[in-house]
């Protein structure tokens, strides 16, 4: 029991050709409460997906159910083709899924370095002995996963804030530090939540260009969760959108940006037949 | 060879000067035996609330649970060298060898094969390692007792000075790890309560230990003990060198420990447990493992503060004096390695030196008053404890500074592909 968990075996799930991930009618129920109903959802590799819809649509519960935070009512999901959906969330990590949280939840009062170190302690590679004793293989591995963490730093432009307190950071850079720190984890899959909120247009930019260079830096397959429907049209491939727990339109920005039910959701009844006037005038 | 830190150097060089000082007053009696017992529990104490700084200050489980530790170790090494030094035999300290060993090897071996299977709820666990324990502790008496005869012969052989303190070893690691033991077990169903229900189910153990010290005789079987009369004739052979030795092993154990991925990992359970199991950290293990390690602490502190008095009483162990490890951590910094030992020996010179000294006659139980009045104060002052987060240049961790390199390669290019899009999208 005193060794570290055993290493991701998520290299052995990458051979077969099932999606990287595939949802099927999820539900979650809050006493009586249908926070997500029959939701799904389909990933393939190395591709970026937004999950957008209004506040309380229920992105974040989807979330929650995939990293294994809450248990799903009813439901299936599948890594490369493996049933996730009873494991904790801590084994789910290891299968190679991480998160960044809505409201951010770094490690405030650790040093950015080790908000980002923590990432790599089930693949540290030395025991508690070695620790303790500070044998050998504690220092090399030590080193080697500091220098790999500040590598993660560098990406994110926060190498010069290695030895500051997290919760001192400011908010943009705590978001972009809590990206980092998820992505070191060494995922298959990153799931970010809102990571844009509460960020300027410049900023949001920024971040967004981030987001699609380690999409491609890292191989990675993201699924984004945004409330503003503009910060996704730019850089999602593909849109689920959802409303009230349930998926009420999927396709390309195009699509979605025309889809009148999608405008409703947004804008309240009525507001697609409104804009259909609007632009139908325009055109005149 | 790899160079030796300036902070670790330092270190060392202290402690020896620390320890030859000390040893020095004690040697030419400078320092009265008054004071001697002072400064010894104040080593003691900080070995406790080093292990308690762990589980609460670094771990962020709130307990009240260290002082039942501290009295599991404090009896069960007093009864091996009781039996050593009084009844000649060694048959105590086998005892607690085989039950120790046994045990431990029957709770990893089990601990194993759990892991193997999935979904075994806490309590099952716990009902398993229980019976498992009970035989396995069944089995180390009837080993102890065949191996009493010839191994008593052994230890005569040797001069009794060295055997005694052979067996005054052993008891201190033993009670260790007994402490370790018993915590692993009720760790087992109590952690995954949240930390307020830690705490109370915590102070629970705490007072069911003292009562069944109280009937040590009785209930326990073990006259030597004396119930609530209080335990006598426990050799008093904790000298400054073996309590100075543990607090530096505690501090350099805790110190090696933080600064790990495994210190990374028992603090972000403390910092926020939703985003550590989602970085992958496995927080009942870490609950279970930093528990473990802080009652060990605690058992190996309780076996040298048996044998500095040579007495031991069970109102010692009262559930009042469970919250004095506590306002030493608060006290000294939570979290803080250096201030936990420093706000110990303050707690020792303080409240059990100068305060009994200087209050007149009859007037010693105001040192309670003082004592919260004084911890009033501070938290008013300085509610993040005497030094904050504060560590000595040796009990911090040294980063080492950024490697040149080619930026270009690791950080995207001011001007993606997508940017451009992007931009005018979010503008408009
Ligand atoms: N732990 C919970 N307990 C009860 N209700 C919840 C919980 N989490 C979310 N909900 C409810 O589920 C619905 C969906 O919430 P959420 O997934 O956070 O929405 P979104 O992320 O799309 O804004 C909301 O009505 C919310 O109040
Ligand atoms: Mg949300």
């Amino acid at each position: 029991m005193m060794t570290v968990a055993t290493a991701a075996p998520s290299a052995t799930l990458n051979n077969n050709n099932a999606p990287v991930l595939s949802v099927q009618n999820l539900s979650k129920e809050f006493g009586g409460l249908k926070a997500v109903y029959n939701f799904n959802l389909e990933l393939a590799e190395h591709s970026l997906i937004g999950l957008i819809g209004p506040n309380g649509a229920g992105k974040t519960t989807v979330f929650n159910m995939i990293t294994g935070i809450y248990v799903p009512t009813t439901g299936s999901i599948k890594l490369y083709g493996e049933e996730i959906s009873n494991l904790e969330p801590h084994k789910i990590n290891h299968l190679g899924i991480a998160r960044t949280f809505q409201n951010i939840r770094l490690f405030s009062n650790l040093t950015v370095l080790d908000n980002v170190r923590i990432a790599y302690h089930t693949h540290a590679g030395y025991s508690l002995y070695d620790s303790i004793l500070r044998s050998k293989k504690y220092s090399t591995r030590e080193r080697e996963l500091t220098e790999k963490a500040q590598d993660f730093l560098e990406v994110f432009r926060l190498e010069d804030r290695q030895t500051e307190i997290a919760k001192n950071l400011p908010y943009g850079e705590q978001r972009r530090l809590e990206i980092a720190r998820a992505l070191a984890a060494n995922p298959k899959l990153l799931l970010l939540d809102e990571p844009a909120a509460g960020m300027n247009p410049a900023e949001t930019v920024d971040l967004m260009n981030l987001i699609h260079f380690i999409r491609d830096k890292f191989n990675l397959t993201i699924l984004l969760i945004e409330h503003q429907m503009r910060v996704v049209m730019g850089i999602c491939e593909g849109i689920t959108v959802m409303d009230f727990g349930e998926v009420i339109a999927r396709g390309t920005p195009k699509d979605i940006q025309s889809n009148p039910r999608v405008i409703e959701a947004y804008l309240g009844p009525g507001a697609a037949a409104l804009s259909e006037k609007f632009k139908r005038k325009k055109n005149q | 060879m790899k160079k030796i830190q300036r902070g670790t150097l330092i270190f060392g060089i202290g402690i020896i000067v620390v320890f030859v000082a000390i040893q020095l007053l004690v040697q030419f009696k400078i320092l009265n035996s008054f004071w001697f017992t002072i400064i010894r529990l104040g080593a003691v104490m900080a070995i406790v609330s080093l292990g308690l700084n762990l589980i609460y200050g670094f771990n962020g489980q709130f307990s009240l649970g260290q002082w039942a530790f501290y009295a599991i170790g404090a009896y069960a090494s007093a009864d091996a060298t009781y039996r050593w030094t009084q009844l000649h035999s060694a048959l105590g300290i086998l005892v607690l060898l085989f039950a120790v060993v046994l045990s431990g090897l029957g709770i990893l071996l089990i601990g194993r094969w759990i892991s193997r299977i999935r979904g075994m709820d806490a309590l099952s666990q716990f009902a398993l390692y229980l019976i498992a324990i009970a035989l396995l502790t069944w089995m180390a008496l009837l080993v102890a007792k065949t191996l009493d005869a010839p191994v008593t012969a052994l230890l005569n052989a040797i001069p009794p000075n060295i055997s005694l303190q052979i067996v005054f070893f052993l008891s201190i690691i033993l009670a260790g790890l007994i402490a370790a033991e018993v915590s692993f077990l009720f760790g087992l169903p109590v952690l995954t309560l949240g930390s307020d229900y830690f705490g109370i189910a915590t102070l629970g153990l705490t007072i069911i230990v003292k009562v069944l010290l109280d009937n040590s005789d009785t209930m326990l079987g073990f006259p030597e003990m004396k119930g609530a009369r209080g335990m006598i004739g426990i050799p008093k052979i904790t000298t400054w060198f073996w309590v100075f030795s543990f607090l530096v092993l505690a501090i350099v154990i805790t110190r090696n420990l933080l600064l790990s991925s495994y210190g990374r990992a028992i603090i972000s359970v403390r910092e926020d447990e939703v985003a550590a199991k989602a970085m992958g950290i496995d927080i009942a293990f870490y609950k279970n493992l930093t528990f473990v390690i802080g009652s060990f602490f605690a058992g190996a502190a309780g076996a040298l503060y048996a044998h500095i008095n040579g007495f031991l009483h069970p109102n010692t162990f009262n559930f009042i004096k469970s919250f004095d490890p506590l306002i030493i951590v608060v006290f000294g910094g939570l979290g803080s390695v250096t201030g936990t030992v420093a706000a110990s020996f303050a707690w020792a010179l303080v409240l059990e030196g100068f305060l009994r000294l200087w209050l007149p006659q009859g007037f010693e139980t105001w040192r309670f008053v003082v004592y919260p009045l004084l911890l009033l104060i501070m938290m008013l002052l300085k509610p993040n404890g005497l030094l904050g987060s504060y560590e000595i240049a040796y009990l911090r961790d040294h980063i080492p500074s950024l490697r040149k390199k080619d930026k270009a390669q690791i950080q995207p290019p001011s001007t993606y592909p997508t940017a451009a899009t992007d931009a005018q999208e979010v503008k408009s």
